[in-house]
């Protein structure tokens, strides 16, 4: 039991700080929350940069200890996020690369790692929620294309995505689990109408998207045909397990923002909430630990390739249970500490607290997290 | 980076684990309640035999020669088992009282809020138990002392806290596996509770407690950092506390009886949690270092 990192990893910090250090001051400013096509620009041009530094494939072929090194380095020197590539990245690039054939993973990854094509995720629909499988967008075949009808809601990034990571059913007389295929969909295919929709905080970050014959060849297929359940599981399990390293060190870097404003506002002499920043200090602490410890694991159990290879565990579920409590809870704080100008929707940390409302409900809802974590770790029976 | 546990340290827990079962196994426990808190000189020979206090003693004085990780491992399996006595003071006192490396030789000390555990069955104290009265201790396997003017936001040692923390997550531990195990095999309205989701969801928070703070609780064993130490505290006594609270109520009213375990895990949770020293102390020590980190 160690926190040491190698001399090789060392070495790997060092070159990227450095590099940080130079190439952060020469970025375009940053666009504005609902400039949709500034900010797919701008995030797809750091994937660039990170491309030609040979940081492009950082999230799939380093190590998971690497990744953890370049998350917690970019994070603190205040480098973009990966913004509109988080589908593409973060979990549509990782499924193809497990599941896609040599000539899919040669179509769709390199574009991906190059900051050209944006991947949204077409899984919910109005009826399809928690109960995703039993999502009615069906692909009738006809020939070697499917013809796809019906509906996807609260699309994220669906207004600037090129691709699609859609989920169809094939087989409308199979058990629920079993007739469903996971299809690359162009979002310019003709018959694709995107209809974006205010979310609470006021942006437009997701979209209804319908579908009305939408014509999708069957090449672009990943995986079996019915066989999408257990892609999508794949993909999932990249949702929960990995996609949130990042933000918890950015999360520590807001607490400490927190606790200076409350010095600066004068709430720090309220013992209460010096109370409640020590906690959420310490919730965050140890968050980070678990990431380390999950990653340490990751890689001892031969899953050392984010992509090519290993596929998070159930234990993301447990991360991302205490983790998107633990961001609601911070907000919070930082509200209880603003007073009435966290009723300003110009001060920082009020969208913030707006949109950290989402994380227990996006990527699966906290009920669907315990019931994985009751049935799937600790072995209770289904209800 | 090697967070986790190495092959060594995965034997040891086992072995410990078979150690305390064959030593202190579900009678034995039922035994020394009933015995009403008399501490058992055999058990604390046998655990000096095993190592359990000499763990951190360099080899040339006659110890194990092991680290604080090690020592966290084992504690954990010393509060997973409930194991009684004031152990953690012993260990520390290994090497600088005679007798306490072998388990020849009871120690305690004062803890947070002036508590002394043990007093009576001790040896040696270590720190001033002037005028110590004695409580009715909640705790049936922890007698308690209390000793007047001790100043409740006296420092403790951070390793005292630190194995506190450990035996905490054990505890913790334990509480969830009873949950789980009552909830898989209880059954109601023709099927087991834990299909239930209310039932469902306590248990699987219980884990997330628990996991979240073992991760805390090696780290801090690690790097040995007085802020690690606090935080792993703080979510230690939490994960102990409320899990035992949780285990209780998905045990039912059986959870409620004196026969079922649940009660001890709960008592014993919140004299550690005691022990540990003042709550508001490791927040405001996690909340200063904020600002510290920001400047
Ligand atoms: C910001 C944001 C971005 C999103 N982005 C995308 C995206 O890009 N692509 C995409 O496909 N989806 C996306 N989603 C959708 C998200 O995955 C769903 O909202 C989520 O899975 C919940 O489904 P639902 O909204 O239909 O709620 P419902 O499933 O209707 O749930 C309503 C309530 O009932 C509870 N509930 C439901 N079933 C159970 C059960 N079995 N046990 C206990 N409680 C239950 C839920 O926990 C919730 O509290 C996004 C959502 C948000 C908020």
């Amino acid at each position: 039991m160690d926190l040491a990192y190698s001399p090789e990893e060392e070495a790997f910090r060092a070159r990227l700080r450095e590099w940080l250090a130079k190439t952060l001051p020469s970025l375009p400013p940053k666009p504005s929350p609902d400039d949709w096509p500034g900010r797919r620009a701008y995030d797809l041009g750091w994937q660039r940069t990170l491309y030609d530094a040979g940081y492009g494939e950082v999230h799939w072929d380093a190590s998971p200890t690497t990744r953890l090194i370049f998350l917690e380095e970019t994070e603190k020197a205040g480098a973009p996020y990966v913004g509109a590539g988080f589908v593409g990245l973060l979990h549509a690039g990782p499924t193809i690369a497990a599941e896609g054939t040599a000539e899919q993973r040669a179509r769709w990854l390199p574009p991906i790692l190059r900051g050209e094509e944006v991947w949204c995720q077409g899984f919910s629909e109005p009826d399809a929620g928690s109960d995703l499988a039993s999502l009615r967008t069906r692909a009738r075949r006809d020939g070697d294309v499917y013809v796809v009808n019906g509906s996807k809601l609260w699309t994220s990034h669906a207004e600037v995505a090129d691709w699609c990571e859609l989920l169809v059913r094939t087989d409308a007389e199979a058990p629920k689990h079993r007739g469903i295929s996971w299809l690359a969909m162009p979002m310019d295919a003709p018959g694709v109408t995107v209809r974006p929709l205010r979310t609470l905080a006021g942006s437009t970050e997701f979209a209804e998207v319908f579908l009305d014959d939408v014509r999708v060849p069957v090449a672009n297929r990943v995986g079996a045909e019915n066989d999408g359940w257990r892609v999508t599981m794949v993909t999932l399990s990249f949702e929960r397990g990995t996609a949130f390293v990042g933000e918890v060190v950015a999360c520590r870097r807001v607490l400490a923002e927190v606790a200076r404003e409350a010095r600066a506002n004068g709430a720090w002499d309220d013992s209460g909430v010096r109370r409640r920043l020590g906690r959420a200090n310490a919730e965050f602490r140890a968050l980070w630990r678990l990431t380390q410890w999950n990653v340490s694991e990751g890689e001892a159990s031969g899953g050392v390739r984010g992509a090519s290879g290993g596929v998070p565990g159930v234990g993301g579920s447990v991360f991302k249970l205490r983790y998107s409590r633990a961001r609601q809870e911070l907000f919070e704080v930082a509200a209880e500490i603003l007073g009435p100008d966290a009723l300003d929707l110009g001060r920082g940390w009020v969208l913030d607290r707006l949109s950290s409302l989402s994380y227990t409900i996006a990527a699966g809802t906290s009920e669907i997290q315990r019931n994985i974590v009751g049935e799937r770790i600790l072995g209770l029976p289904k209800g | 980076m090697r967070f986790r546990l190495t092959e060594d340290q995965v034997a040891l827990r086992a072995g410990v684990r078979e150690v305390l079962v064959r030593c202190f196994g579900a009678e034995r426990l039922r035994d020394a309640v009933d015995a009403g808190g008399v501490l058992d000189r055999g058990l604390w020979r046998e655990l000096g035999a095993a190592g359990f206090f000499s763990l951190c003693l360099p080899e040339a004085k006659g110890g194990v020669g092991l680290g604080v990780p090690e020592a966290v491992v084992v504690f954990e399996e010393a509060g997973r088992a409930l194991l009684p006595g004031p152990l953690v003071a012993t260990h520390l006192a290994a090497g600088r009282v005679p007798g306490a490396a072998t388990g020849e030789a009871v120690v305690t000390a004062v803890g947070g809020g002036g508590l002394v555990e043990w007093l009576d069955d001790a040896d040696v104290v270590v720190g001033s138990v002037e005028g110590a009265v004695a409580l009715r201790s909640v705790d049936p396997l922890t007698p308690l002392h209390r000793v007047p003017g001790a100043d409740p936001a006296a420092r403790l040692d951070d390793l005292f806290v630190l194995l506190t923390a450990a035996e905490q997550v054990g505890t913790a531990v334990r509480a969830c596996e009873a949950a789980v195990q009552h909830a898989r095999t209880r059954e109601q309205f023709g099927r087991p509770v834990g299909a239930f989701q209310a039932v469902k969801h306590l248990c699987a928070e219980l884990l997330v407690r628990v996991e979240v703070a073992r991760v805390a609780v090696y780290a801090a064993a690690v790097t040995v950092d007085p802020v690690d130490i606090a935080a792993a505290r703080l979510l230690a006594d939490e994960a102990a506390v409320r899990g035992a609270r949780d285990s209780l109520q998905v045990h039912g009213g059986s959870g409620f009886t004196w026969e079922a375990d649940v009660h001890l895990c709960l008592k014993r949770a919140w004299v550690r949690a005691e022990r540990g020293g003042s709550i508001t102390e490791s927040e405001e020590l996690l909340a200063g270092e904020l600002l510290v980190e920001a400047s």
